[in-house]
C-alpha cells in the first residue's frame, strides 16, 4: 500500500502511526494498537490506537502499511531493579487467573487441587534451582523483603530464649537492614560488618564478631549496586561449627548465578521473583530443615504456618517457570551477559578519561558494572539521557540525591559516590545496545565536563580556574 | 524525568563558558560535588554585556545558569540583581520543589559575580598611597 498524507498530517503505518511529531532521538512517535507506547517527547505512556481505531482511520481514507512496529523506548539497563516477565512465565500464569482459580487450601473440591498441585509444582522448580534437600524447605511469599524480613525477626523471636546477637554487614539491601535496626530498639545487639574497598566482607571479621549469644549471621550473596558476590561458602561453614543460624538475601543472585544452598551451607535463603524474569509480588524462603522459625504473619497458617495467607497462585506458577528457565539457560546467559559486560566496561573505559570501575574485578555478578566518572553528576548523567534506563544506585534509594551508603561502605569518596552509575545488564540487551550507550554516555560525559566549573583544561587561559577549583576540597 | 525545555537547556546551553578578562567571577556551592554553579561576567557603563556561566549538578541546575544568563545579558546591573528565582523557576516551566534550591544557587552566583565586580571597581578606585 502506498503512504500517503492525509489532512492531519498522519501517515497510518499498519501498526505504527507516524505523526508530525518532531522526531526525538531518531525514533518516530509510535502507537501500536492493543496497548501503550512511550513517547520519548513527553516521556509518558500513550494508549495505543484499537483495532476498530485502525480500521476507522482506514475507512476515513488513511492509507494503511504494513510496517511493524517500533519499540522506542529507552534502552534498558535497569535489571538490577526488576526485569520483564519472560512471554513463557506470562503463558504460564494465565490459566491460573480465570480458568484454575481455585485456591489451593480449598481441599474440598478439584478447583483447589488443580491449584494446589500448579503451586507444588512450582516449589518443586524454586527447589530444585537453589538445590534444597526437600520442596517442603520452600515457603512462598510476598516478595524477597518479606522474606527477608520473616528471616530476620523469625529467628531473633524464635531463638532469642538461646541469644539476642545478630552479625550481618554495613552493605545489605535495606530489608536486611531496617528489621535490625527495628530489633535494636528491642533489646537486639547487631554487628554491621565493615567491607574492603572491593565490597567483600572478611571471613575472619565474621570469625571475631560471633559472640556467645550470636544467633543469626545474615549476609547477601550478591550486592545489588556493586554485584560482589560474597564468600558464603567459607561463612557459611563457620556458622555451622558454631551453631548460628545462616541466612543470605540471594535476590540478585538466584537464577543469574549457580545458587547452591548446600554447596554455601545456608540454612535461610530469601529469593525474589521479579530479578529473575518473574512477576513482581512474589518470592520464597527457603528454611532447612531442622531450622525453627517464628511467623511474623499470622492468620489462616497456610504454609505449615510459616507465612499466613491464601497463596498468590498466578505469582507462584510465574515464579516456578521463571526458576525452571533460569537453571535452563542460566549458563548461557552468564556466558553472554558477562561479554556483554566486558564490552560495555572496555567501551566506556576507553572513550572515557577519569573513569573508575566500583566493586570487585572478578568476585561480581557478570551482569552489573558499577563505575563512577569524575565530574559528573549522576543525576545529570542518566537525566541527559532519556534514551537509555538507567540507576544511580539501589532503585529503593533512587530518589535521594545522598551518595550510596554501599559506594561510601567501600571507602569512596562523596565525590566519586555522587558520580557512580549502575548497570544492570539482561536477556534484552544486545551488543548493539551496548556499543550505543558507549557512543551515548561518551558524548554527554563529554559534554557535561565542559559544563562544569570544577573541571577546566588548564589551556583555557584567562582566570587561573585552578584558584577556584584550589578551595575546594578533594 | 526531565522535561523537554531542561533538556533542551542542556543539550543547547545559552553562555555556557568562561570570561577569561572577566570583571567579575562568582562561584556557589552545595558541597561541591553537588552543585557548583560558576558565574563570570563584563559590565560597561553599568550594563552586563557579556555573561557566561559553568555549572556542575542535575540538570535543573545546568538549565538554571543557561535561563539566568540569558535573562540578565544586556541589562543593568540593578535589573541583574532584580531577577528572582521565582521568574527563573517559571521561565523553565514545572520545577518540582526539591529542585528549586537550583535557581536560588544560580541567583547567588550571579550576585557573587556582581559582588566580584563591585568590590575590583572599588578597589581599583582607591588612591595609590605615597611615601
Amino acid at each position: 500500500m502506498d503512504s500517503v498524507k492525509k489532512g492531519r498530517g498522519d501517515l497510518l503505518c499498519g501498526r505504527m502511526v507516524i505523526s508530525d511529531a518532531p522526531l526525538c532521538c531518531g525514533f518516530f512517535r509510535p502507537l501500536v494498537w492493543g496497548g501503550k507506547s512511550w513517547d520519548p517527547t513527553s516521556h509518558t505512556a500513550v494508549p495505543d490506537m484499537t483495532q476498530n481505531q485502525v480500521t476507522d482511520r482506514s475507512a476515513e481514507g488513511y492509507a494503511v502499511l504494513a510496517e511493524p512496529s517500533v519499540d522506542s523506548r529507552p534502552i534498558y539497563m535497569d535489571h538490577h531493579a526488576t526485569t520483564p516477565v519472560d512471554d513463557e512465565v506470562v503463558s504460564a500464569m494465565l490459566p491460573y487467573f480465570a480458568q484454575n482459580f481455585g485456591n489451593p487450601s480449598s481441599t474440598t473440591h478439584v478447583y483447589g487441587a488443580v491449584a494446589r498441585e500448579a503451586t507444588e509444582r512450582a516449589r518443586e522448580e524454586v527447589a530444585e534451582l537453589i538445590n534444597a534437600a526437600s520442596a517442603d524447605e520452600i515457603i512462598f511469599t510476598g516478595g524477597a523483603t518479606e522474606s527477608d524480613n520473616l528471616a530476620i525477626e523469625g529467628v531473633a523471636y524464635g531463638f532469642s530464649h538461646r541469644g539476642k546477637h545478630i552479625i550481618t554487614s554495613a552493605i545489605e539491601h535495606k530489608a536486611v537492614l531496617q528489621p535490625c535496626k527495628r530489633l535494636e530498639t528491642e533489646g537486639f545487639r547487631v554487628t554491621y560488618l565493615p567491607v574492603d574497598q572491593y565490597g567483600l566482607v572478611e571471613p575472619d571479621s565474621v570469625l571475631r564478631a560471633i559472640a556467645h549469644d550470636t544467633i543469626l549471621i545474615s549476609l547477601q550473596y550478591v550486592n545489588s549496586e556493586i554485584g560482589t558476590i560474597q564468600p558464603l561458602d567459607m561463612i557459611g561453614q563457620l556458622a555451622r561449627e558454631r551453631n548460628v543460624i545462616f541466612h543470605t538475601d540471594a535476590a540478585q543472585a538466584t537464577g543469574k548465578i549457580r545458587t547452591d544452598v548446600r554447596q554455601l551451607k545456608v540454612d535461610v535463603l530469601s529469593l525474589s521473583g521479579h530479578k529473575m524474569y518473574g512477576p513482581k509480588g512474589v518470592g520464597a524462603l527457603y528454611v532447612r530443615k531442622g531450622v525453627d522459625l517464628e511467623p511474623i504473619l499470622l492468620g489462616g497458617g497456610q504454609e505449615k504456618g510459616y507465612r499466613a495467607g491464601t497463596l498468590n497462585v498466578p505469582g507462584i506458577v510465574g515464579l516456578g517457570k521463571a526458576c525452571e528457565i533460569a537453571r535452563r539457560d542460566l549458563e548461557s546467559e552468564c556466558k553472554r551477559l558477562s561479554a556483554l559486560r566486558d564490552r560495555l566496561t572496555e567501551g566506556l573505559l576507553k572513550r572515557v578519561a577519569l573513569a573508575r570501575v566500583n566493586g570487585h574485578p572478578t568476585r561480581r555478578l557478570p551482569h552489573n558494572l558499577n563505575i563512577s566518572f569524575e565530574y559528573v553528576d549522576s543525576e545529570a548523567l542518566i537525566e541527559s539521557l532519556p534514551e537509555i534506563a538507567l540507576s544511580a544506585g539501589s532503585a529503593c534509594t533512587s530518589q535521594s540525591k545522598e551518595p550510596s551508603y554501599v559506594l561510601l561502605a567501600l571507602g569512596l569518596s562523596e565525590r566519586l559516590a555522587l558520580s557512580a552509575i549502575r548497570f544492570g545488564l539482561g536477556r534484552c540487551n544486545t551488543t548493539e545496545q551496548v556499543d550505543r550507550v558507549v557512543d551515548l554516555i561518551a558524548s554527554s560525559i563529554e559534554q557535561l565536563r565542559n559544563l562544569s566549573p570544577l573541571f577546566m583544561p588548564p589551556r583555557s587561559g584567562g582566570v587561573d580556574a585552578s584558584g577556584l577549583t584550589a578551595k575546594i576540597p578533594l | 524525568m526531565t522535561g523537554s525545555v531542561i533538556l533542551d537547556h542542556f543539550r543547547n546551553p545559552r553562555n555556557a563558558g568562561y570570561i577569561a578578562d572577566a570583571d567579575g567571577v562568582g562561584i556557589e556551592q552545595q558541597n561541591p560535588w553537588r552543585i557548583s554553579i560558576q558565574i563570570s561576567l563584563k559590565i560597561r557603563e553599568g550594563i552586563v554585556n557579556d555573561i557566561k556561566f559553568k555549572a556542575q549538578g542535575c540538570l535543573t541546575t545546568i538549565a538554571c545558569a543557561s535561563v539566568m544568563t540569558d535573562m540578565v545579558r544586556g541589562k543593568s546591573v540593578e535589573d541583574a540583581l532584580a531577577v528572582s528565582s521565582l521568574r527563573l523557576s517559571e521561565a523553565l516551566g514545572t520545577i518540582p520543589e526539591e529542585k528549586l534550591h537550583c535557581c536560588s544557587l544560580a541567583i547567588r552566583a550571579l550576585h557573587a559575580a556582581i559582588d566580584d565586580y563591585t568590590v575590583g571597581r572599588r578597589r581599583d578606585s582607591l588612591p595609590v598611597g605615597t611615601g
